[in-house]
Formats: structure tokens, C-alpha cells, sequence
């Protein structure tokens, strides 16, 4: 174990993983992100939050997950090198450690194009790679990128994303195959729509032995209509919804649509759980937190085994 | 090249509407290349200025210059004789030329007609693209002759992001994924494996992040 994570222990002893992620609120009201909490508390493993999500301001994923902690969840703390340079990066990751958040996911971030502040300046100071090296050398090294000895090293399990889907379609593996080089534990894919594509992308992974250094959380969202497919697949980038998927939905009568698309979610864990290498399961209700549950549950991942 | 395009007029009329005598100074450099700041613009320039000015009933008298470059001490001394007959000079140079003749006449009032825009090239006719923020310390020969600083809407230094979609960058579908362009060129010339390399965190003391930058070469001193 390299960290005190409930995550990285459930994965150590090869139980199938369950984690999931809520977005925090736009204001300062600390009982949305309780309120998700308890929908999702006994549900998963682990909690991610997100940070700025889409580029538009929040509450911060370090706040938010420290809301989650209190009330006995294991955090995930989403950290984008979009708004931070490597001072305020590793400033950050003591604070996390020290408050006794657990895991981190190193992500570079939606360009601030897409937010709310789209005449914002960026950082990019390192990229994700980077920033799973930095989190690494300061817990495994016990140093700061600058060189000096750290007094008190952050025990964090790292984690990253991987997008199967983006293009080029070969270099995807490829970059999580330097994302595990640079020190990644566990890997949190982009929402799974096009299982087929995501079959051959586990395949690349496999060919090179990756899903054996590093446990793969397969990203599963339940649509809740075809308008969200829709804009799914126009809209957000690097994000593969096939036509196949939109025609089922829109198949059955209007207010049976989200009900298909959570079977849809269902059915997709359950072949996730078929596929050789994936270790687990990450849950992205967006804004249907309480969706989860049962999803969980129909899934057969519920209830979440106790390890010691 | 240094590649720039001109202010909106009515911004230009804004910052000069206090004066009736002015000196328009184009430059021959990049800016004559781009079509952005040379003698042809600087008379384009000067017969809008005047027609808006007639219009508004306040004429404007203004002088026609170009030199041949605005980032030399030597070309910026020949408008001296002139300067202090006029109450201010516009310069369609770039950034850098507007400084240096603001720091060369410092009695007189320097106003940019035009706004500096990147490194770049010029793509076809009419269109130019940025190709190199002047980072200092250049790895090109590690990215297949493409700059991720620069053609990366993240300075991605080891990409694509998840973002690229179709060769194309999520912040623009016009702009071209700068690290599927390097994937390619990795691919013809038959070394994906570079694909692979870890490039490490940057210094950017060399960039602007280090204050503005200075180079001196005792061997080329007087």
C-alpha cells in the first residue's frame, strides 16, 4: 500500500471497484455536496470531485472533498493543471494529504474556452504527466520538484484518466502507456458509450502488459435522454456516442427514455466486468447522483465488500 | 515573421481624437510582409484617418512616413528632425517598434495602430499562422519539427489530450490538434516510437516567465 486509501486497498485485494464522482455546487452551500454524499455513501469505494469542470467555476474539488472526508468517504481530489503552477500544485497536494484525502487524479483540464470565464488566462505550467510525476517524486522521493527534502511526505494513490475515444486512435494507448511510466496507480477512462471501440483499446492495453501495472476503471454515464446523447456527441469533445446507442434511446416512448439509458449503463458494467484487465467500474451520473445507487445494484456490485 | 493586424479604425480615431498633427510611421519589416504596418497600409491608413476627421469637422494633418525598420536605433533617428513638429505619432510597427520609438522620443506621445499578434508564417495568400512563442529553449527536434508550446491550446508537452477529435483541437474545430500533427509526422518519417518519450517539465526561465529577456554577444559589441 502506498497510501491510506480505502480505493487502492479494495483494488490490492482484487475486488472489482466501484467509485463515482460528484460535481460541486456553484455557490458556497456546503449541504449539496453532503446531499450527494449521502446518496453515494455505502454505494462506491470512492468519491471524485470535480475540478472546474468544463471550465466553469465552483467550489474547489479540494473543499469539497474534504466535506466527503468528514462524513467517513474516501475522496478523490481532481486536480487540473489548467489553474495552478507548480508552486500552488504541490502547495495543494501537502494540504490534501495532511487533511487525509487520499487519492488524487492528475488531469490537465477542459480549456477555459469552454467555461464561464473564457477571457481567462491559463497556466499549464506541467501537464498531466507531469503532475503524476510531481505527486510521485514528492511521496516516493520525499522532495519538492525543486529539490528540497519534504518534511512529512503526501500519501496519495494516483490516479489519471485515459481517453479511448480521442484521437489518434493508435496514440491513445500510447499515452497511458507514459502516463503509467510516469508513475500512475489507477486509470479512470472516459465514459464508455462505444463498447466496441473500447474492446480494441483494452486490447492495445493488454498487448502491452499495461493492465497489469496499472488498474483500469472503465467510465460508465446513464443518458437520460436523447438530448443529452445528443449533445454528448456534438458537444463534448472526445467523447464517442454511436448513432446505435441515440436510436435505442429514442426507440422506446418518451417517459420510459431514462429508464433505457440506465439499462444501457447496466448492461455496460456488466460486460466491463466480462473484459479481461478492467479492474473496476467509475459511475458518472451527471447530476443524477441518486441514480447510482441502483445502478450498483443492478449491476451486482452491491453490497461493496468490507476489506480490512 | 512577427505577424500583426491592424486596429479598428474607430479605436484608432479614439486614441488620436485630441490631436489635429500627427506622424503615421509604417516599418518595412515583418509588418510590410504581412500587410499589416508597411507604406501601402500607412496610406491606407492616413486617407480614413483624414476622411473621418473631414467628417467629423475636425481635420487632421498627418505625416507620412516608413521606415525601414522601427526595432533599429540607426532607421528611428531619421524621423528626428520631424518628430517635435508633431504632437504625436501613430506606429503601425510591431510591439517592439512601438516601444523602442516611444523610448527614442520621450517627449512625444506613441500611439499603436496595430495590434502584434504571434510568430508565424504565412500560410497561403491572406492567411498567416503562429508557428513559435519564443520560449528560449526550443525542443523541436524532439516533436518531429512541431511545436506543442505553441500548436498545443494547452503547451501540452506530452499529448493529444483527450480532446482531439478528428485531427482537430477541441478549443476550435478550424485549428489542427498540434500533437496529431507531430503523431503524423512521427509516422512518416517511421519513428512513432518517439511517441513513447517522456518529455520532462519545462524550465521556463528562458520564456517570459524568467522577466523580460536580453541577449548580448560581446563578440558583435562596438
Amino acid at each position: 500500500m502506498t497510501s491510506d486509501s480505502h480505493l487502492e486497498k479494495m483494488l490490492e485485494q482484487g475486488e472489482f471497484a466501484v467509485t463515482s464522482e460528484c460535481g460541486p455546487p456553484r455557490g458556497a452551500d456546503a449541504e449539496v455536496i453532503k446531499k450527494k454524499g449521502e446518496l453515494l455513501k455505502g454505494t462506491v469505494d470512492a468519491i471524485n470531485v470535480t475540478d472546474n469542470q468544463t471550465s466553469v467555476v465552483r467550489m474547489s474539488s479540494f473543499s469539497s472533498c474534504i466535506l466527503l472526508k468528514q462524513m467517513g468517504i474516501d475522496a478523490t481530489l481532481q486536480m487540473v493543471t489548467r489553474d495552478r503552477n507548480r508552486i500552488a500544485i504541490q502547495s495543494d497536494i501537502l494540504g490534501a494529504a495532511a487533511l487525509g484525502i487520499n487519492n488524487i487524479l492528475c488531469l490537465s483540464g477542459d480549456h477555459q474556452k469552454f467555461g464561464d470565464h473564457a477571457t481567462a488566462k491559463n497556466v499549464y505550467d506541467m501537464d498531466s504527466v507531469h503532475l503524476i510525476q510531481t505527486v510521485k517524486h514528492m511521496r516516493d522521493e520525499g522532495k519538492f520538484l525543486g529539490g528540497d527534502e519534504l518534511k512529512g511526505v503526501p500519501k496519495l494513490f494516483i490516479g489519471a484518466a485515459a481517453n479511448p475515444f480521442a484521437d489518434p486512435f493508435e496514440s491513445r494507448v500510447v499515452r497511458l502507456a507514459k502516463k503509467v511510466a510516469a508513475g500512475v496507480q489507477f486509470i479512470q477512462t472516459q465514459c464508455i458509450f462505444n463498447l466496441e471501440r473500447f474492446g480494441q483499446w483494452m486490447q492495445l492495453v493488454r498487448d502491452r502488459g499495461l493492465h497489469e501495472k496499472v488498474y483500469i476503471l472503465g467510465g460508465v454515464t446513464p443518458m437520460k435522454s436523447v438530448g443529452m446523447a445528443n449533445y454528448m456527441k456534438k458537444m463534448v469533445p472526445g467523447m464517442d456516442v454511436p448513432d446505435e446507442l441515440i436510436a435505442r434511446i429514442k426507440g422506446v416512448e418518451k417517459d420510459k427514455r431514462a429508464e433505457e439509458g440506465v439499462k444501457i449503463a447496466i448492461e455496460t458494467i456488466q460486460q466491463l466486468k466480462e473484459m479481461e484487465g478492467v479492474r473496476g467500474v467509475h459511475i458518472m451520473a451527471i447530476e443524477w447522483e441518486e441514480m447510482v445507487p441502483r445502478i450498483a445494484q443492478e449491476a451486482g456490485l452491491l453490497p461493496r465488500p468490507q476489506v480490512a | 515573421m512577427i505577424i500583426g493586424e491592424g486596429k479598428p479604425i474607430k479605436e484608432i480615431l479614439a486614441m488620436i481624437e485630441d490631436h489635429s498633427k500627427i506622424l503615421l510611421a509604417g516599418c518595412r519589416g515583418c509588418v510590410t510582409v504581412c500587410c499589416a504596418g508597411g507604406e501601402k497600409e500607412v496610406g491606407i491608413l492616413s486617407a480614413a484617418v483624414s476622411l473621418a476627421r473631414e467628417n467629423q469637422g475636425k481635420p487632421i494633418d498627418i505625416k507620412e512616413v516608413s521606415l525601414e525598420r522601427q526595432c533599429d536605433p540607426e532607421y528611428l533617428e531619421e524621423i528626428r528632425s520631424m518628430v517635435e513638429d508633431y504632437e504625436a505619432i501613430l506606429s503601425i510597427a510591431c510591439g517592439a517598434g512601438v516601444q523602442f520609438l516611444a523610448e527614442t522620443y520621450r517627449k512625444t506621445l506613441i500611439y499603436p495602430g496595430i495590434n502584434t499578434n504571434f510568430i508565424g508564417v504565412t500560410q497561403e495568400q491572406g492567411v498567416w499562422t503562429e508557428r513559435c512563442q519564443s520560449c528560449g529553449d526550443c525542443k523541436l527536434h524532439l516533436t518531429g519539427g512541431i511545436c506543442p508550446i505553441t500548436r498545443c491550446a494547452k503547451s501540452l508537452l506530452n499529448g493529444p489530450c483527450g480532446g482531439s477529435a478528428t485531427g482537430k483541437c477541441e478549443v476550435n474545430p478550424e485549428t489542427d490538434c498540434g500533437w496529431q500533427m507531430i503523431y503524423d509526422r512521427f509516422k512518416e518519417l517511421g519513428c512513432l516510437d518517439q511517441m513513447e518519450v517522456i518529455i520532462p517539465i519545462n524550465d521556463w526561465t528562458t520564456s517570459r516567465d524568467g522577466g523580460p529577456r536580453k541577449i548580448i554577444r560581446e563578440d558583435l559589441k562596438l
